[in-house]
């Protein structure tokens, strides 16, 4: 049986309403909210800083280490036991792999760049909400960077391309009479925005290979929406910085050294470039 | 970083013999608190509370589960705590530690000891199955004081958590019911620090950093006490006590009143 019409109304392309706030977390050194329908996601960066285990430490360059974590009751159904199981391991894993294709930790030997993502809300595409949360993190943190990173699920449900599957179209069968199992698929993709390069990938269901094909070129359309909407939270937090925070007490982020505002130390310049870079 | 040092403390310590807190509050005087409650989709109740820099998300989620055999006509109620590397440089990742099992036992014991839940309501079938009540705390920024701002969390998120619906014994989270979790009374915890000589309430970050000694003292509407708890490495006289627990009484009700707004 075919899907027609999405159960929330969207169009196939259309991604659910997307949120961004960057600077959130006080403590940390980078933060940010990203949401997308009602996923979702915090991510907070501390670092560089000396990595612990020592063993660990690389000479050459610094480490980017993410955590992925729901909190207890973050999930659709029962209480997510806290603590890190194997999906959340896994999904920390591959989203390290989805940011480290950006980062660039050459002048931090021996350092750790750690990045936190927490959940505390989630309706399908988490991991992707994530790595969009912690990409504007990153940014905010003045970690060196090529580009930020952009990640949208796009799924296969009853023969049609939808952008950014939500809880009810990712378990479809349940709410639509005539699907089984096989018809649908979760392809989650991260993309590096001015290459076109993809950072992740992933796939569950079975599609032909056309398909998935197809399903990738909506994945960077998509992601070039999601794009916007993380450089649009960085600017806003940096333009508020220069205007309102002229002499900006806090040290964090004040991007606007060449008014004579701010103190210019190193992570702020390299905020900068990432800003003007995009 | 993570630790202020001997100096950082000793400054603490000296400006408040002179009377200033570092944020030029009174001694007695909390940050302001803010509330917000039911945003979370996921989550039977929830709540977010900012108190200064700290900010915490309280949620909910209701199981039904084979009761304890010593109390086998009541609901259960457990609230955890971690404290998320996410929300400060100090902590790490893994396991709850004695700090993080210490604040989501002490908040624990005060909703628990506080007699404030209708055991009866939460009982489906005595010895066969009950509703459990799980909190769980998660701090996004923390900066002092976590079990007070943790425990008005907890009490917020269960004052807004509604029943799942139950179809055919199964519990459908996709659906709410109307019917909130009967709570009769509201527990508070206040905690007051010792340092030096001054006792002071709502600690920052340095100011906790900086303690003798803490006394958490929770309280019921009526000004009962219902659980306490002393902290820190430091002693306390029983003169202090009587004034810490005045201190905390007096707090408590200024805060159930916003919790009552809510």
């Amino acid at each position: 049986m075919d899907y027609n019409k999405r159960l929330d109304g969207r169009d196939f392309d259309e991604l659910r309403p997307m949120e961004a706030k960057a600077g959130v977390i006080k403590k940390a050194d980078g933060s940010a909210y990203f949401r997308m329908g009602n996923t979702v996601a915090y991510a907070a960066v501390y670092g560089p800083r000396e990595m612990f285990p020592k063993f660990m430490q690389d000479p050459k360059k610094g480490v980017l280490r993410c955590n992925y974590n729901m909190m207890p009751f973050s999930g659709a159904g029962e209480r997510v036991r806290p603590g890190p199981g194997r999906r959340s391991k896994e999904i920390s894993a591959v989203t390290d792999k989805a940011l480290g294709a950006v980062v660039d930790l050459i002048d931090s030997p021996n350092a750790v760049v750690d990045v936190y993502i927490e959940l505390p809300q989630t309706d399908a595409g988490s991991r992707c909400c994530g790595i969009n949360a912690a990409a504007i993190a990153l940014a905010d943190a003045g970690i060196p960077m090529r580009d930020l990173v952009s990640a949208v699920a796009v799924g296969h449900a009853g023969n049609k391309i939808c952008v950014d599957l939500n809880y009810e179209e990712e378990h479809l069968p349940e709410f639509l009479e005539g699907l089984d199992d096989h018809d649908v698929a979760d392809i989650p993709v991260a993309i590096i925005p001015s290459t076109g390069e993809i950072s992740l990938l992933q796939m569950d269901g079975i599609v032909p290979k056309e398909v998935l094909m197809k399903a990738l070129h909506k994945a960077k359309e998509a992601a070039m929406k999601v794009n916007a909407v993380q450089r649009a939270a960085l600017r806003e937090k940096f333009a508020s910085h220069a205007i309102d925070n002229g002499y900006n007490s806090n040290g964090d982020g004040n991007i606007d050294g060449e008014n004579g505002y701010g103190n210019n130390d190193s992570d702020d310049a390299t905020a900068q470039e990432d800003i003007d870079g995009i | 970083m993570a630790n202020i040092d001997q100096e950082s403390r000793k400054h603490v310590k000296d400006s408040l013999a002179k009377g200033v807190r570092y944020d030029g509050r009174r001694k007695d005087e909390f940050r302001p608190i803010e509330i917000r409650t039911g945003f979370l989709t996921t989550a039977e109740g929830s709540a977010q509370v900012k108190c200064g820099d700290t900010e915490v998300i309280a949620g909910v989620k209701m199981t039904m589960e084979k009761p304890y055999s010593d109390t086998p006509d009541q609901g259960i109620l457990m609230v955890g705590a971690e404290l998320l590397p996410f929300s400060n440089p100090k902590y790490e990742s893994g396991p709850p530690d004695a700090v993080a099992i210490e604040v989501a036992r002490v908040i624990d014991r005060g909703i628990r000891e506080s007699k404030s839940l209708d055991n009866k309501r939460l009982c489906v079938k005595a010895g066969e199955k009950v509703w459990t009540i799980n909190v769980d705390i998660a701090p996004l920024n923390d900066d002092g004081n976590l079990i007070d701002v943790g425990s008005i969390a907890a009490v917020a998120a269960i004052l807004n958590a509604r029943f799942p619906v139950v179809e055919n014994d199964k519990i459908n989270y996709r659906k709410k019911s109307d019917e909130p979790i009967p709570m009769n009374r509201i527990p508070i915890a206040v905690t007051v620090i010792k340092i030096g000589n001054n006792l002071i309430v709502d600690p920052t970050e340095l100011e906790e950093q900086a303690l003798d000694a803490r006394l958490t003292v929770t309280t019921i509407d009526d000004g009962r006490l219902c659980s306490i708890q002393k902290g820190g490495m430091g002693t306390l006289s029983i003169e202090d006590i009587d004034k810490m627990i005045d201190l905390a009484t007096h707090k408590s009700h200024e805060i159930r009143k916003l919790i009552k707004q809510e």
